[in-house]
């Protein structure tokens, strides 16, 4: 039943249309169109009458047949009439126009420009919230009342004792690893017994506390992300305001102090199950026993080595819910922009601990702890 | 209207539950080709699943739906599309794909379905735009930066873009102003009348049933109780039914709907 529509110029000059104008043929018929419609003469009449099929794809390639005039369509049903009306019309409004690329190395330069300018204002704002994040505290810690000790405890659930499963397995596994490695290069100079203070010194100073924060801001700077993102985007936030209730209060504070109380402890575990993960392989792989281990752990490792680990876990802690509740803010519309922020708030939490915790050995090296 | 109309839409003891809960009892419902089918019914009394049976997103727990006089519930993949391609749908919020601009919107079932070069794709999805009453600009617009008016106008744009044969509509008109629920069902009007769309309408919007609908459908009780013409339906001895037209605001809008007839 469906016929190729056709189109030809008759001896008379007149454009004659037939078969089915319609979304399926409409590839070839608009090359036919576009010939007939360079060797027509001007004020040439189109006969539709012989088309079966006419939808809005065809209406719109026969107005371009007749130059958008379309007085010039004859043998049209009043139905079809009303439809090449209806198409005309919003033909007319139409402007079929691809939104304008600007050529490739401005286009690049342009990308960079906003690059940078974004990581800027990424940065001054983030800056912002901290302050704005310390201000609350300052306001809120005075006054007992305005606690809000349910959703705290909620939160230390969620990401302090849900979390120790996995920060204590990848430590234990990282703590493993380091001591694999330790052993085998210490063991050409008859050194194995050193992988003991290996283990303990990288674990207390850097690798508990950095594997925790890498895992907590995977784990819930990204959660926090997307629980404000997707308030944001349902416009919760915008009716905590109009409640009277300061966003930051409800949403940012309880997170935050949750994130403070928690990674101190979990980086504490973190530290014990390196340092576990180290044990395991010095005992079954190096002939140390487990009193050996500990005797040498308790002879070098110091206390200090510790405390410059533990030290960094709170600001770690008060960074990444800052960037992830923040992110959470930045939020717009749609669900789309709550996933868009979620990595970016992840990406930058991770690279934030990172830099930091490079600045802070430095730091502490001038220190001389 | 004569009595041997082609019927493009066949429901049949429809029975639909989720759980516990029985939405559809018993549900029979014709829709003929070129009439537009007004489907009303309290809050929660299962339009949308109705029209989700129909267009098959709902497995009906029993009963046939027959699209095209097809059973939709029992058809291939290859069948299945070739029935979708002749249907649109409106959704209840538009459902457009938040990630793509209005016109690729469009677009999308274009491209899927039809063997296109892109410029002729770009101008039919201009068209579209321009059909929906939309203005040119929109097409570059993402959809969160719509007003809600526009989000339904661009989801009725990309509802026709493969000049569908019947058009699935719920709730158009909600969340539209008054002046732009008018035009919208002008747009659905003129739309008729030109493409010879048959139109299954959701809608709670009093006016627009007395404006452009040829028939009503009215849900309760789990059934279809009665689908006829507005004058038969308003008549209809049934609580529900009675109240919901003989209530002020179905007065108020049956004495515009005449007005307008008048003038």
């Amino acid at each position: 039943m469906a016929e190729p529509g056709t189109v030809t110029l008759d001896a008379g000059g007149r454009i004659v249309a037939a078969g089915d104008w319609t979304l399926a043929f409409l590839p070839a018929l608009s090359d036919r169109v576009g010939a007939v419609k360079r060797r027509r003469s001007d004020g040439a009449t189109i006969d539709a009458s012989g088309i079966a099929h006419l939808d809005t794809a065809g209406a719109q390639l026969l107005l371009d047949l007749a130059g958008d005039s379309k007085d010039g369509i004859g043998g049209l049903d009043e139905g079809r009439r009303a439809l090449v009306d209806t198409v005309a019309k919003a033909k007319a409004a139409a402007v079929a126009k691809p939104p304008e690329r600007p050529p490739g190395l401005i286009a690049l330069l342009a990308r960079t420009g906003a690059a940078v300018e974004t990581t800027w204002l990424n940065a001054v704002m983030l800056v912002g919230f901290i302050g704005l994040m310390l201000a609350t505290i300052a306001r809120v810690v005075p006054n007992p009342r305005r606690w809000r000790v349910t959703s705290l405890f909620f939160h230390i659930e969620q990401t302090g004792l849900d979390a120790v499963p996995i920060v204590a397995l990848l430590s234990f596994l990282v703590g493993a690893v380091v001591a694999f490695l330790g052993a085998t290069v210490l063991r050409d100079f008859g050194a194995s017994v050193f992988t003991v203070e290996l283990v303990g010194y990288s674990f207390l100073r850097e690798f508990g506390v950095l594997l925790t924060a890498i895992l907590i801001a995977g784990r819930s700077g990204s959660a926090f992300t997307a629980q404000i993102g997707s308030m944001k985007a349902r416009e919760e936030i915008d009716a905590i305001r109009t409640l009277g209730l300061d966003p930051v209060e409800v949403l940012v504070l309880p997170r935050a102090l949750a994130l403070l109380i928690s990674m101190p402890m979990l980086t504490f575990i973190a530290m014990l199950a390196g340092i576990f993960g180290g044990a395991m392989v010095c005992i079954f792989n190096l002939d140390i026993s487990p009193g050996m281990f500990l005797q040498r752990f308790h002879d070098t490792a110091s206390v200090r080595h510790f405390w410059v680990g533990m030290s960094k876990a709170p600001l770690f802690a008060f960074l990444i819910a800052a960037i992830g509740c923040l992110e959470g803010f930045k939020v717009s519309g749609s669900a789309e922009s709550v996933g868009g922020h979620t990595t970016s708030s992840v990406v930058q939490s991770i690279f934030v601990v990172i830099l930091i915790d490079a600045l802070a050995a430095i730091f502490f090296m001038e220190l001389d702890v | 209207m004569s009595a041997a109309r082609e019927t493009v839409i066949e429901v049949r003891g429809l029975r639909n539950q989720f759980g516990e809960q029985v939405v559809h009892e018993n549900l029979d419902l014709d829709v003929y080709k070129g009439e537009i089918l007004g489907v009303v019914g309290g809050s929660g009394s299962g339009k949308s699943v109705l029209l989700r049976s129909i267009i098959g997103l709902n497995r009906p727990a029993a009963g046939s739906v027959k699209v095209f006089g097809q059973e939709v519930t029992q058809l291939g993949d290859r069948e299945r599309s070739l029935i979708e391609q002749r249907c649109g749908v409106l959704f209840q919020n538009g459902a457009l794909f938040s990630s793509l601009t209005v016109a690729e919107n469009v677009m999308v079932p274009l491209r899927e379905h039809h063997n296109l070069p892109l410029a002729l794709m770009q101008r039919l999805a201009a068209l579209k735009i321009a059909l929906a009453g939309l203005p040119a600009e929109a097409g570059a617009k993402f959809p969160s930066e719509l007003s809600g008016g526009m989000v339904k106008r661009a989801a009725l744009a990309r509802a026709l873009a493969l000049d569908p044969e019947i058009l699935f509509l719920d709730e158009p008109t909600a969340g539209l102003d008054p002046i732009g629920a008018a035009a919208f069902d002008q747009l659905i009007l003129t739309l008729r009348e030109s493409l010879g769309l048959t139109v299954f309408l959701i809608t709670h919007d009093l006016d627009t049933l007395y404006t452009i609908c040829d028939r009503v459908a009215v849900i309760a009780q789990k059934r279809v109780l009665i689908a006829d013409t507005l004058d038969k339906v308003e008549r209809f001895d049934e609580p529900w039914v009675h109240d919901y037209f003989q209530g002020p605001r179905g007065r108020a809008a049956e004495s515009a709907a005449h007005a307008a007839k008048e003038h």
